[in-house]
Order: C-alpha cells, then structure tokens, then sequence
C-alpha cells in the first residue's frame, strides 16, 4: 500500500488547541516523509482551501485538533472539493464533538454514560434556566462537572463543588460553546481506549490496549497534564482486575461504530471502582500524535510502531 | 482481518513512542516536574496575531528609541571596541557598565559599592541565580499575592515552596507576613527569602508604603531573612514622590557604610532602555554575590559584551540640554507612559464602571483589574480573542497554586498605543458583558457587579481592610480529586 502521495498535512488552525495540533502534525509529517510520502505542510487558516486547490494533493491528512477541524467543518470543506481525506467524515465528526448529542445517542444505544443535562445559553436567557438549577443540583449531585459541549480540551472544564458554583461554572464553559452540558461526577480511574480502523475496507476495527491516566498531583486531570511529560503517569496496558479492560475495549468499539466513527478515536471512559461500572464520557475523532499523547502511546503497546499508525490513519481515507 | 500487527517492515519505524517517554522520564530530574506549560499560556501565545490588541505584553515601547542613535551607538562601540565586544567579558560585568550601573542607583537614591555589582543577563537571570543559591528542594519562599508571572516558573524549577501574600493599596501587609514567618517556625520551616516588587508592583500595580518597608527592613533583620527586592520599574514613576528603595533603608540599617546586609537588590535596563540588550544587575552583599558570581559562570560566563559595551556608550551622551541623555530618555518614557496609564485608567472607568475594580498604579506597567468573582478570566480571554481580538494576561497566571486569582488580570498600558489601549479595554468590556448578563440572569438578580473603584491606600493599622476591594481574595478551586484515595 505504500505508493507515494502528495499528501496536505492539515495542522494548527485558529482552535485554542492550536499548539497540540501544530506538535501532532510535525510529527505525522515526519513519518508520511519517512514512509516516503511527499508532503505539503498547511497550517489552516484563511488560505487553506486556496492551498488545497493550489497545490493539488492526492489526500488530506487531518491533524486539526478542536473547533473546524474536529467538529465536521474542515472535513465537509474537504469532501466539497472532492478530496479524500483521513479519519470520521462530517457526521461522525459532529456527533462525537458534540458531547450532548453524543450521549443521547449513547443513552438510546445502551451505552452507560454519566447522566447529564445539556442547554444552550439561549435557555439561559430565553427559557429561565436558572430556576432550574436546583433541580440539576438534586439529579445530578455536587461536585458536578460543568463542561462546554465542545471543547477538546480542558479550558472551560469546571467543578461546581456546591450550588453557589454552578452560574459562574457554566458562564465559564459558555465561554468556550453555546452549549454547555452539566454531568454527575464520576469518581473513579480515568481510562482511555484507542481505536483503529482494519487496513481494509470492511475488516474489524481493532480496540487497542486500554491506558490510564494517573494524575501525579491531585487535581483535576487538565489540559497541561495530557500533553506535557511528567504531569501524568500513563499506564499502558492499564493494570485493571480481571476482565475490565477486555469490557473498556467492547464499550469503546461499539462507541465507535455507534458514532460512525473512521479511521481512527479515542474515546475516555470512567471506571467506578465501587460498583464495578464502566462509563463513556467523550469520544475524540482527531487524536492527539504528540510524543505524549494517548494514540501513539497505545499503537505502540499493540506493536503498532509510530510510522505504521501514520500509515494506517493514512490509508483509512481510502478505505471510506 | 488485520494482519497481525506489529508486522510493518523494520526499516523505516520511528522511535517506539511508549518506549521513548519511559526512557525520557526516568532521565528527567525531579524537579522537572514542577516545570509545568499550560493550557492558559498556550493560550496566550495565540493571542499573538495582527489583528489582537494584547494588552498582555510586559512591554515597554521600543519604538520610541531613535535608530540613528542606535546606529551611532553601535558603530562606536565597533570603532572603540570591536575585539572587546566580540570576545569574553568578566563573569561579574564589565567596569564600564558597573558605573553605568551606579548611575542609575544614584538616581534610585540608591548609593552602591561598585564591588558589589554583578551584572545579569536580565532582570530574570537575578531570580534563577538567586533560587539557585539559596533554594534547596523544599525550602520556602515568601512572595506578594499577586506575584510576577515569570518568577513562578523559577520558583518552581528550584522545587521551591511559594507562600503567597495577599496584597493592598499599600503593598504586602507586614503583619500578614510576621503572621506566616511565625506559622512557617512553628511548622518547623524557614524561609529563605523574601521576594518583594515594592514599587508598581508586577503585576499588581500597589506601591509598598514607606511604612511598610522600614517594618520589611526592621523584620528581616529580627530574623535574619533576606529579602529580593525587585524593582524594574522605579524611575518610571508618574505621580508621587519616589519612595527609598529597600536596599537604601537596609544600608541605613546595617550602617555598614552604605552597604546592605540582607537585601538583594534587582535591578534592570529593560523597561529603561530596552530589553533586547538583555542586560540587569544585582546588587547583594559579598557573601552572597560571590555565590550568585558562581551561579553565573556555570549558567552563561558572562553578560553579552556587546550589549554592555551598548550601555556604556549610550551612558556617554548627552541630551540636548546638557543632561545625561538616558535620563532625558526616561523622562520622554514617564510622559508617554504616564498619558498611556491615564487613557487606561479613563477608558476603565468608562467601560466598567462598576463591573470591576481596579488599581491605580502611580508607575510602571501594568493596571491590575478584578472582576466578579465567579467570572474566570482564564474563560473569559478565550471568548476575548475570538469574539473581540483582544488580549491580557489572566490573573491566575501571577498565583503559584495556578488556580487562585482566576477573576483578575493584568493590563499594559505602557506598550500599547492610546486608540488601542481605548479599544482594548471596550472589547474586553463587550466581552464581559454578555457573561455579566448571564450570571445575573443565572443568579436571578442584575448582574453581579460589586466592586467600586480602590479607596486610597493610608495608614498601615488598617492593613487588610480595603484588601477587597485591591487585589481579589483567592478563591480556592482545590478541585475535587477524580480518583479514590486507595490507589
């Protein structure tokens, strides 16, 4: 499969998560070129699409992170002017950054997810929420996790340890999305499962080791910890008792498919010790390829090396 | 099916990623861990685009530095000097400099020993050497509430625990700080020093009263505590009269011919002259100075020579009537930054009104405003840059713990133009509104604007009082841990 292609490395753009997206897309560019790929590096922004006609690539390579490039925007834009690309297509994309309308989906599907209530800031004004939140507060319980619908980051992720907590929290998540979800916190052991597409159209996808996230300090597992070394331990495989990770990666495939999802995700699960339960949070359709992020980390423990995920991820814009 | 992974042809596999972060982590020094990035500054480098006015800078204006002076400057120097400026220079500075250095001091009412002088590679290198000198992992240091946002980085580089104190219009409370040297004792950890911005503080914008530093000075010899005097900014005063600086009321002290004892003084030609020379100094008593001389070898040898032979030279002229020339140059600075703070000052209270507090600094850069305190402004400059274009540093930044100060932010006047500085501050006020309406509508009640305009700052007995209505109280967000206790 390894034909050379001019391949448009899709990376930066105008998301809050510019920096990561920048770092994941150096990197991929480095295996295309190794794998002997020629590659036109674009950061995306105002003459993106100009540079795509320009430049005429064979495919595009989506290492966008965030708003436009996660949420269906760059890959609709993409499919417009007939240009395959890799990973979930516009309404995959849109159903897993929309973590709202993922869960309802979830929800319907079976799938065990942390209950939640979700509004835009619309209601705020428009349908009198506030009278509301008392409401939340009982179904939902404090700490309750306050989160922009959105967002693929932890910016905007608030706890609300009390009631008095809940407007300046969701005031806060609005800042980053007009739709803000409320969930019931999960204490518990973050987990994340990978999930890569077979090499040919129509094969398995295959759930890759589980990973856990271990915060080294005891805060909220944020944003600076995902991407930068020693802020978290990363433990891979997870050391899980008997059966759950083999549970995590039948919930993370059926997710996937549930979601439409392609090529490639990650998605974020809870494990609640004391009942024994497993719950999905959030799917991701452009993951992290930084040194630390969570893809890499587990290809690598499946023996999927670096360069050989690239590859996959690349193929699977011909494989839709 | 897949076939069977782990198969892909060996020649051209990157670095196995697992493999590589266990292999970096078990390289990397401990105290690494305490060199965080975060989300909020990689947010803030987004903020760096032409059409965001950033008011986040810590910017003096360069511009205003004639190039046919600079060019002056630098061909004399390579007239001069040329082999001198191209080649190694002393660790401790360069004689010209240091009178240069001396200079300036004289004009902080500041009289130094020229011997006890060592010039930096920045006002920044000051607070590495000094952290690297006394800061064992551990050890305590006592720094104002706000603090300046790139101390933080260092202190936590040397595994230094920081205890914050909450500012007022007057600057650091002295007896909140005699209060937490007696919690620090009685927990059986001393603090090895005290790190203080007594004028226009960064990024707080408060002045230390003259009260107050005689109490800092009277303190610290009680407990034998050295204290860090950082003061960048001291002659860009704009109103007032210039208060001693710490070192000068220490040397009273001590009466040790005009020495200090336990101040180090830091002291820079960045916001005076410009900080791409890349040129500060300390001035510290011997002892100390011959380990900070220590630190600095193994750290860079020595300060640019030709940046320090720039600063002589420049030191050299003239102004038109006859003055040194620098000193007309920081005047010209003190006229337009002081119109700069006023435009800011107005246009805050225009666009605020209520909505917000803020201080009035009678110097240097930075205006320090506090919001609502459920407002986080953190979220606020994410919604900023892309609805408004505009930028600032949020307040959490200038916290240790990364999480108190979340309601407040800092505000540069001095580098920024005044249509900007106007436009600046009522994008940030369109911004806040839609967020004000919302929290009001949420808490059903009008908006919750609180906070009026800081009452000046007086007499030391009402320490804490008006402390409110200056600098926001931290609101701690501990945040809940996410996992259980048994792991």
């Amino acid at each position: 499969m390894t034909a050379a292609r001019r391949v448009a490395m899709l990376k930066g753009g105008g998301s809050l998560e510019r920096a990561v997206s920048l770092r994941s897309g150096a990197r991929a560019e480095g295996a295309l070129r190794r794998l002997g790929h020629d590659v036109v590096a674009i950061d995306a922004g105002p003459d993106m699409l100009e540079a795509l006609l320009r430049t005429k690539p064979d495919v595009a390579f989506v290492a966008l992170h965030g708003r436009d490039g996660e949420d269906g925007t760059v890959q609709g834009l993409l499919e417009a002017i007939d240009l395959p690309y890799t990973g979930s297509d516009p309404g995959a994309c849109m159903r897993c950054t929309d973590k709202a309308l993922a869960k309802h989906l979830m929800r319907e599907a079976g799938i065990p997810t942390p209950t939640w209530s979700a509004f835009l800031e619309s209601a705020v004004k428009e349908l009198g929420v506030a009278a509301a939140l008392p409401v939340f507060g009982r179904k939902l319980g404090f700490p309750m996790v306050v989160k922009p619908a959105s967002s693929g980051s932890a910016l905007g992720v608030k706890f609300a340890r009390e009631s008095d907590e809940l407007p300046g929290a969701i005031v806060g998540a609005l800042s980053y999305d007009r739709k803000v979800v409320l969930e019931r916190y999960v204490e518990g052991r973050d987990l994340a499962v990978s999930v890569l597409d077979a090499e040919t159209a129509g094969g398995e996808p295959l759930a890759l080791p589980v990973i856990e996230a271990i915060p080294r300090e005891e805060e909220f597992y944020n944003y600076e910890a995902r991407y930068e070394i020693g802020m978290t331990t990363f433990v891979c495989p997870a050391e899980l008792p008997d059966g759950v990770a083999e549970r995590a990666q039948e919930l993370a495939l059926r997710v996937y498919r549930l979601l439409g999802c392609h090529g490639v995700a990650r998605v974020d699960l809870m494990l609640d010790e004391q009942v024994d339960e497993l719950t999905v949070l959030e799917t991701n359709v452009v993951p992290g390829l930084t040194e630390t992020s969570l893809l890499p980390m587990a290809a690598d423990a499946a023996g999927v090396y670096f360069d050989e995920l690239i590859a996959r991820v690349l193929g699977s814009a011909f494989t839709r | 099916m897949d076939r069977p992974i782990g198969g892909a042809s060996g020649g051209r596999r990157a670095r196995p990623t697992a493999h590589e972060l266990a292999r970096y982590e078990a390289l990397f020094a401990t105290r690494t861990r305490g060199m965080k990035s975060s989300a909020m500054r990689e947010m803030m480098a987004l903020t760096e685009r032409p059409d965001v006015i950033s008011l986040a800078g810590g910017l003096p204006d360069t511009s205003t530095f004639s190039p046919e002076l600079y060019a002056m400057l630098m061909s004399r120097v390579a007239a001069s000097s040329t082999a001198r400026a191209l080649q190694y220079g002393p660790t401790d500075g360069m004689a010209a400099t240091v009178e240069c250095i001396v200079e300036v001091m004289a004009a902080e009412g500041t009289a130094i020993d020229p011997g006890e002088v060592i010039v930096t590679t920045g006002g920044q290198q000051v607070i590495d050497l000094v952290c690297k000198t006394l800061i064992d992992p551990g050890d305590v240091i006592v720094a104002e509430a706000p603090t300046y946002p790139g101390a933080v980085p260092t202190f936590s580089a040397y595994q230094a625990e920081v205890e914050q104190i909450e500012m007022d219009a007057d600057g650091m409370p002295i007896d909140e700080l005699e209060a937490t040297l007696d919690r620090l004792q009685a927990e059986g950890r001393r603090p090895k020093f005290i790190y203080t911005i007594p004028n226009f503080q960064n990024p707080g914008g408060v002045t230390m009263s003259l009260a107050r530093r005689r109490r800092l000075i009277g303190v610290a010899h009680e407990r034998e505590l050295l204290s860090l005097e950082d003061n960048p900014y001291g002659l860009l005063r704009y109103e007032g009269e210039p208060l001693p600086t710490l070192y000068s009321l220490d040397a009273e002290v001590a009466g040790a011919g005009g020495a200090a004892d336990l101040v180090i003084y830091l002291g820079t030609f960045s916001k005076i002259l410009s900080p791409g020379l890349r040129l500060g100094w300390a001035v510290a008593p011997r002892p100390v100075l011959e380990k900070l001389s220590l630190g600095k070898q193994g750290a860079d040898l020595c300060s640019s020579p030709v940046t320090q032979l720039f600063v002589a030279e420049y030191f050299q002229q003239p102004a038109a009537d006859g003055r040194p020339g620098w000193l007309a140059y920081v005047e010209q600075l003190r006229d337009l930054y002081r119109r700069r703070r006023d435009t800011m000052l107005d246009a805050l209270a225009e666009h605020f009104g209520d909505a917000a507090s803020w201080t009035t600094p009678q110097g240097g850069l930075f205006v320090w405003a506090t919001l609502d305190g459920r407002i986080d402004t953190t979220d606020l400059l994410a919604q900023a840059r892309d609805s408004e274009g505009v930028a600032f540093v949020p307040g959490r930044a200038a916290y240790v713990d990364g999480s108190s100060g979340a309601s407040s932010m800092r505000l540069n006047f001095a580098g920024v133009q005044e249509a900007d500085i106007r436009e600046g501050i009522a994008r940030i006020a369109r911004t806040l509104e839609p967020d004000a309406g919302l929290l009001g509508t949420l808490m059903g009640t009008s908006a919750g604007a609180r906070a009026s305009e800081q009452p000046a700052g007086d007499a030391d007995d009402a320490e804490g009082a008006n402390l409110a209505d200056v600098v926001e109280l931290p609101r701690r967000e501990r945040g809940v841990k996410r996992r259980s206790q048994d792991r």
